[in-house]
């Protein structure tokens, strides 16, 4: 697979490392949640047949991670975007 | 219609004009007691189990596509049951005794062969825990043996014992692991739950599930509506997919894992071998095809194929291993989808779904599991409790903290 | 050694001789041939066996799509098993042996099993061989594994070796016959960077096996003049001898380039193979067509082959596969064969056109409405029986037949991604289904245009096509004039009332199996593939899958698209195992990492252990010792009693400096870091976010915004992977910054009681107690080199880490070993660190085992519930956190001449070894030298409240049961007092 990185432009994706569902970037706070709610954010995924948000890592590259989205029938990856931009924009800060 | 010495003679002296139907393609009826969803090896043998070891009755199986066409009819067909953890040996060992007995007990020569399984070591740190496992093994009723470097030298003395990066220090062997004819295995238990009544349902896709006040009434299907007082759920790749019918979110990932297997070759390789440090494990099929396959490509894929990446690294794996096999050709490679769980350990339980059950995130181990599978898929189905041998796999295991882990890498499921 | 079947013409270079053997026996043959050709133009048709009757086999085709030439190649460490004959390119010196017979191949005792026939019916072994219940294993599968196989490998280490590369271009162009040629003029003179590649060594594909003319020239000479103009176009790469293996995610392709197996063999520094990963940016497949048999009674037998090909031999290689050859048809294409057989003076004794009507071919005997019945003679064919239009049936002498059922389009790369090809019936055959590979056209042929002028017409479309999504202009085509016949063919699968027909003639599927798999309701294609291995042997099904569905159709009455399609998976054709391994084999299977005193350590004859990629020192003999115990122990007691060097670079180290650094550790980090005073160390938890623990070390403050963590060897690369999620995903506007320096750094442990003695001979800053406290870090320099110090300890003794540079890290052991030879100092390795981590009860691998919690490491306290921090909430559930759960404890034998082992499991004294009775387990276990016995350490339930007790510990594997008491995992000064000495 090739994955098209925003600053450094199509990239094997060998070179990177994967994670999972972006929805990991979802972390609740631990002083406030719940035991139930760190194990859905932990445990549970959408799994879906079709569009797919994810975190890839470009280990052998400049270390960003990424938010990809990607078809989980085709692999046609749709979008590519740097997982810090995607963070503060579901409103992540420190 | 038994199949027997006599019958296989007659049949070959009159042209073989006496062989019936395998089974039967009846039409779904309005009702059944028991829909068991997926026709894979698991369904199957859970409707063959329902049926004979726990009497039940109006049965039916619903496959979307082909009898045996999922993850039973695309793996690399080892058995074996060398787990580590409490939760996990006694059910693979109880798998591994009903294999041991399997083909008497279907009347169907599924091959079983235990030509036995090492895992290679090579540091001193795996030794240790091979100890440990395999005194876990032992400690469960299973066989384990420590080898030395001589001895898995004189069973396979053309590894590469003289110039290896990782230099082979022992093994763990169960003599009773070894291989089954997969498609068999389906076939088997199609034909004998077909003769116990129980109807199999092929290209029948499940596209809902009727829920009313928490209770489940049937199943939406491509051929319609089928009623049912228990659903039981085994699709494993595609659980998340029949479950979000129910609304449920699983604790799990679907991978692609790939599978390769050589031109068919004279014997070289007797029992099955894993390669650990070099991602790569192999048998050699009766048919002489070395059967062989290495890690997941990683990603979530509902693909049914995988990389290059993969495919390179797995017999670079096998190069290291067997520097012998480098003219021997590579026949042909495939995916399967892998229920991959978040601690690479099963589910047979309830779901909050009165009536509906669930069996899935068999990662890439489900076909040595399909015997115990069934059996106690069929027991909680039937008795409405877990099979003593399965009751730690349960949904709320992950919630309590108490994780099957057996490789030690949490919550992502494709370190498993 | 006549070459008594040859005829003239060909593309073969009969100015040179070539010699040969197959199967002991000396043949001559030219360059231009292949094994196949050059056998039977040695008259030899009898090649191979079948899999599973042992039936004589001839070959069937004369390309990659043959089932049956399979032999042996070459000898001895070279030898390899199922090569083709017919696309194994002739050398001079080659052998070939024949294989799976015995004990030849002209008499093969297993061809028994042919006599056996109506017993070994598709499926058989599922309904058989289970009386009594013990002999499948012990008599039956033993001997069915010794029948099967087919080649057989020497076991012997393959010599040569494979290379792995890279290409990428615009345009990949897979198979250079018209279609393919056509199409890589047009993207080549555009400009676009083109890759053409094409299995055979010679290019041009069909056109090199055919008569008739593009233009004014001969096929194949157009052919060679569309070679030279693109060998001439620098942005043109032809590969020949290249097979496009399979279609990857994103314009990605595989192929290997057979380098060096048209040699005897490979040139020095050659490989045999290359392994190529094509990145392409459209891809067009022009890969042709294959021809498929009719099926008939007894249609196996050396000698009846596909017709196209048997025009083949005659056209490419001046080869007549028979003095007396008859034809069987279904379609124009057979006829064909029978007029350039004829215009090349081959003896056509007949064509049997199962067509009623159609053309009548001039001077041939031609039947029309006729079928082949069945065929005789034991190891290849002597004549064939037909049936006439009117039912009158006659034997008619032949040595060979070509048999034509029609052209399947090459659609396998286009089923790579499991996309199901559709079906034509104007060609009786399926085609491509569209778009399902991205960026992936097909063209000619293999998109079912079957004349040489379509293939050459929409060879250019699609080039023109493809170039114009680049954005690239094409320039106007200059496509010659060519055949243009259409197709005419009424579909004709199998003999009716035939029963050994063969379908499969590798695998032995027969029509009866496929009647039997549809008598027992194995109906759908995947069932009656794997019922009776149909389309499973070595050719993948290329001559027999659409013929298999087609009986199946015919059997079900439903049409053959209604029955299934096929779908082929990679690679196209079998790729050798080497070529897919490339160079990472032996001690290069993967990298080794060296630490920055390797060299000193060789020098000194040390040990060496592989840790991950890592090669350690494991401990370093001295004369006159004999074990390696010797070694350890005096390493381990040197170190107590004085002071000891060891080389910790491979522990991970990570430069964590910001405004936010201390609050970004507080969160990766169970316990907190942000208090920790400025030229302070302190032992850090890392948890996983299920609450398991994840890593551990010491991380030190070495000024207000600046940390430097140290990760466990096994974990630096995760560690680091993990802290970039947390700051770039998690916490993205922390002021934090991070840089992984594990290679910049090379650091050595100085522990024992002299440590600062020795230490402060080299270092330039006073490092005296009072200076430097216990937990002390700070920057320092050793004679102006910048240098790092950490007073920290896992040995117990007083003890120093040092880093430098590591360039410097070679003069650094230099210079401690220098300064500590007044001291005796000694370097010691990974197993004398082991020793004393576990005398001093500190947890490493064998505990950090990914399973155990703090509490289970006794560690509970340090996670602080004052802050949030990754993982701290899950290591909370009730499963985690019971108090008779696995703690980790001291342990060691009540007889001290006893020994342990690792991996032993804990029972109470006087209960029987079974699971239920599993009290924990031992995780490490070292003699130490120190105390005079075995000492190890385990998690053992609620093992905390059972200091003192007795029990045992229990390796089942070697059958010792040794008696044990449950201790305090520190085992030599609890209270710390060496390390704050």
């Amino acid at each position: 697979m090739i994955i098209h990185h925003p600053i450094l432009g199509p990239r094997d994706a060998q070179e990177f490392v994967y994670l999972g569902d972006a929805s990991l970037i979802g972390r609740p706070d631990g002083l406030t949640a719940s035991i139930e709610d760190f194990h859905n954010y932990t445990y549970l995924r959408d799994n879906p047949a079709g569009a797919h948000r994810e975190l890839w890592y470009h280990e052998q590259g400049d270390r960003s991670w990424l938010v990809v989205t990607r078809n989980t029938v085709t692999h046609e990856i749709l979008q590519v975007e740097l997982a810090r931009d995607v963070a503060r924009a579901e409103g992540r800060s420190k | 219609m038994r199949y027997s010495g006599f019958r296989i003679l007659k049949e070959a002296l009159t042209g073989h004009k006496g062989w019936g139907h395998a089974w039967r393609d009846p039409e779904p009826q309005a009702s059944y007691d028991y829909i068991i969803i997926g026709g894979g090896g698991h369904g199957l043998a859970t409707a063959y189990y329902l049926a004979k070891e726990f009497k039940q009755a109006r049965i039916a199986v619903l496959e979307k596509g082909y009898l045996g066409g999922g993850n039973v009819g695309r793996n690399t067909t080892i058995i074996r049951s060398n787990y580590l953890l409490d939760g996990n040996e006694p059910f693979y060992e109880f798998s591994l005794k009903l294999w041991e007995g399997l083909e008497q007990d279907f009347n169907y020569n599924a091959m079983v062969s235990q030509r036995g399984i090492i895992n290679l070591i090579h540091t001193d740190a795996a030794r240790d825990a091979a100890t440990r496992r395999g005194n876990a093994m032992i400690l469960n009723g299973a066989d384990a043996e420590l080898l030395n470097r001589d001895q898995v030298r004189a069973m396979y003395p053309f590894l590469n014992f003289d110039n290896a990066r990782f230099p082979i220090k022992g093994a763990l062997m169960q003599r009773r692991g070894g291989t089954v004819r997969h498609d068999a295995v389906a076939w088997g238990y199609a034909r004998g739950a077909d003769g116990l009544g129980v109807d199999l349902i092929q290209n029948c896709e499940v596209t809902g599930m009727r829920i009313e006040n928490g209770k489940i009434l049937g199943v939406e299907t491509s051929r319609g509506f089928i009623g049912a007082k228990k659903v039981g759920v085994a699709v494993a790749g595609s659980s998340s997919k029949v479950m979000a019918h129910a609304g449920m979110r699983l604790p799990m990932e679907s991978h692609v894992l790939q599978a390769f297997v050589s031109e068919g070759l004279k014997p070289l390789i007797d029992g099955v071998m894993t390669f650990g440090a070099g991602h790569f494990y192999v048998s050699q099929s009766d048919k002489g095809g070395l059967v062989f396959g290495g890690d997941i490509d990683g990603y979530n894929s509902y693909a049914q194929r995988g990389n290059l990446p993969v495919v390179e690294d797995v017999i670079e794996g096998g190069m290291a291993l067997m520097p012998m096999i480098g003219r021997a050709r590579l026949l042909r490679t495939w995916g399967g989808i892998m229920d991959m769980s978040m601690d690479g350990s099963p589910i047979i339980d309830r779901t909050h779904i009165d009536g509906l059950y669930f069996n899935g995130g068999w990662c890439y181990g489900g076909f040595k599991a399909t015997p115990a599978s069934g059996w106690c898929f069929a027991h909680l189905l039937a008795k409405d409790e877990p099979h003593v041998t399965a009751k730690a796999y349960r949904f709320d295991r992950f919630l309590k903290g108490l994780m099957i882990d057996e490789k030690g890498q949490g919550a992502q499921p494709n370190l498993h | 050694m006549s070459q008594s079947n040859r005829i003239s013409g060909g593309l073969i270079d009969r100015s040179q001789t070539l010699r040969f053997h197959f199967d002991g026996l000396p043949y001559l043959g030219h360059p231009g041939d292949t094994l196949a050709s050059a056998l039977l133009a040695n008259g030899v048709r009898l090649m191979g066996r079948s899999f599973k009757y042992h039936r004589p086999r001839g070959p069937i085709s004369a390309g990659s799509e043959e089932p049956n030439a399979l032999v042996e190649l070459r000898s001895g460490a070279r030898q390899e098993p199922n090569t083709r004959a017919t696309v194994a390119e002739l050398f001079d010196g080659l052998t070939a042996q024949s294989q799976n017979r015995w004990p030849s191949l002209k008499f093969d005792a297993l061809a028994i099993n042919d006599r056996f026939n109506s017993f070994l019916t598709a499926g058989f072994y599922y309904k058989t061989f289970m009386w009594p219940a013990s002999f499948w294993e012990k008599v039956y599968e033993p001997i069915i594994r010794r029948a099967a196989g087919l080649g057989s490998l020497t076991k012997l280490e393959d010599p040569d070796t494979y290379d792995k590369g890279f290409l990428h271009c615009d345009i990949l162009i897979i198979g250079a016959g018209p279609a393919g040629l056509s199409a890589a003029l047009t993207a080549g003179r555009s400009g676009a960077r083109v890759i053409l590649a094409d299995e055979d060594f010679r290019m041009g594909g069909r056109l090199n096996a055919e008569t008739f003319e593009l233009g004014d020239q001969a096929g194949s000479a157009w052919a060679d003049g569309a070679v030279a103009e693109l060998s001439s176009l620098p942005n043109v790469r032809l590969m020949t001898r290249t097979t496009v293996a399979g279609a990857f995610d994103h314009g990605i392709y595989g192929a290997v380039e057979r380098v060096s197996d048209h040699l005897i063999e490979p040139a020095p520094g050659k490989p045999r193979q290359t392994f190529w990963r094509i990145y392409s940016q459209r891809a067009i497949l022009t890969g042709g067509a294959t021809e498929r048999p009719i099926a008939f009674e007894n249609n196996d037998r050396p000698g009846i082959m596909l017709a196209g090909s048997l025009r083949a031999y005659a056209n490419r290689w001046g080869v007549a596969v028979g003095d007396k050859t008859a034809i069987f048809t279904n379609n124009d294409d057979g006829l064909r064969t029978a007029r350039d057989l004829q215009s090349k003076g081959v003896d056509v004794v007949a064509v049997i056109d199962s067509r009623e009507g159609g053309e009548l071919l001039p001077g041939i005997r031609h039947l029309r409405g006729a079928e082949v019945m069945g065929s005789a003679g034991r190891l290849g064919l002597s004549s064939i029986t037909v049936r006439h239009a009117d039912g009158k049936t006659e034997v008619i002498k032949a040595t060979a037949l070509g048999v034509s059922g029609g052209w399947n389009p090459n659609v396998n790369i286009t089923s790579h991604h499991r996309s199901r090809p559709i079906w034509r019936d104007d060609i009786a055959a399926f085609v491509p289904g569209s778009g399902e590979i991205a960026n992936l056209s097909v063209a000619g042929a293999a998109a079912g245009t079957l004349s040489t002028h379509g293939a050459l017409v929409t060879g250019d479309e699609v080039a023109r096509a493809a170039l114009a999504s680049l954005g690239l202009t094409a320039t106007a085509a200059n496509l010659p004039k060519a055949e243009d016949a259409p197709v005419r063919i009424t579909p004709m699968w199998y003999v009716k009332g035939s029963n050994r027909a063969w379908i499969d003639s590798q695998n032995d599927v027969t029509v009866k199996d496929i009647k039997l798999a549809h008598q027992e309701n194995f109906t759908s294609v995947e069932h009656l593939k794997r019922y009776t291995t149909l389309g499973m042997a070595t050719d993948q099904g290329k001559t027999s899958n659409v013929l298999g569905l087609a009986v199946m159709a015919g059997l079900t009455g439903k049409s053959i698209p209604d029955t299934g399609t096929t779908v082929y998976r990679p690679p196209y054709t079998p790729v050798a195992l080497g070529a897919l391994g490339g160079r990472g084999r032996g001690q290069e299977f993967k990298p080794f990492r060296l630490t920055p005193s390797h060299k000193w350590a060789q020098e000194q004859g040390a040990v060496f252990v592989e840790v991950g990629y890592w090669l350690r020192t494991q401990w370093l003999p001295k004369a006159g010792e004999t074990t390696w115990r010797d070694s350890v122990d005096r390493e381990v007691l040197a170190t107590r009693k004085s002071v000891g060097i060891c080389d910790v670079t491979t522990l991970g180290k990570i430069d964590i400096q910001g405004t936010d650094a201390g609050a970004f550790l507080d969160k990766v980090y169970a316990n907190t870091f942000s208090t920790l005073a400025v030229g302070k160390c302190r032992y850090g938890l890392m948890l996983r976010e299920d609450g398991m623990v994840f890593d551990d070390g010491t991380t030190a403050r070495m000024g207000q915004n600046e940390y430097v963590t140290t990760t466990t060897t096994a974990n630096a690369v995760t560690v680091f992977r993990h802290l970039e999620f947390c700051r770039q995903v998690l916490w993205p506007d922390m002021d934090v910054q991070l840089i992984s320096t594990t290679e910049a750094w090379a650091q050595f442990s100085v522990a024992g009681p002299n440590a600062r003695k020795l230490l402060q001979k080299v270092v330039d800053q006073d490092i005296s107690d009072a200076a430097f406290p216990y937990m002390g870090a700070g920057n320092i320099t050793v004679g102006g080199l910048r240098a790092r110090l950490f007073r920290i300890s896992f040995s117990g003794e007083l003890a120093y880490e040092i880093a430098v540079p590591t360039r410097y890290g070679d003069a650094m052991i230099r210079k401690l070993m220098e300064a500590g030879a007044e001291f005796d100092a000694v370097v010691y390795g990974t197993e004398a660190l082991g020793v004393m981590r576990i005398e001093k009860g500190h947890v490493a691998g064998n505990e950090l085992n990914g399973t155990s919690t703090a509490l289970n490491m006794g560690l509970g306290k340090m996670v602080s519930r004052k802050k949030d921090s990754i993982g701290m909430v899950l290591s909370q559930r009730e499963g985690m956190t019971r108090d008779d759960g696995l703690r980790l404890v001291g342990v060691k034998p009540v007889n001290p001449a006893a020994e342990l082992k690792a991996g032993s499991h804990f029972l109470k004294t006087g209960v029987a070894a079974k699971a239920e009775n599993d009290d924990g387990w031992l995780t490490s276990l070292v003699y130490s030298p120190h105390l005079g016995h075995y000492i190890a350490l385990g998690y053992l339930k609620d093992g905390s409240n059972r200091i003192g007790e007795k029990m045992r510990a229990v390796n089942l594997l070697a059958g010792t049961d040794t008696e044990i008491e449950i201790v305090s995992p520190h085992f030599i000064d609890p209270e710390g007092e060496r390390l704050r000495a």
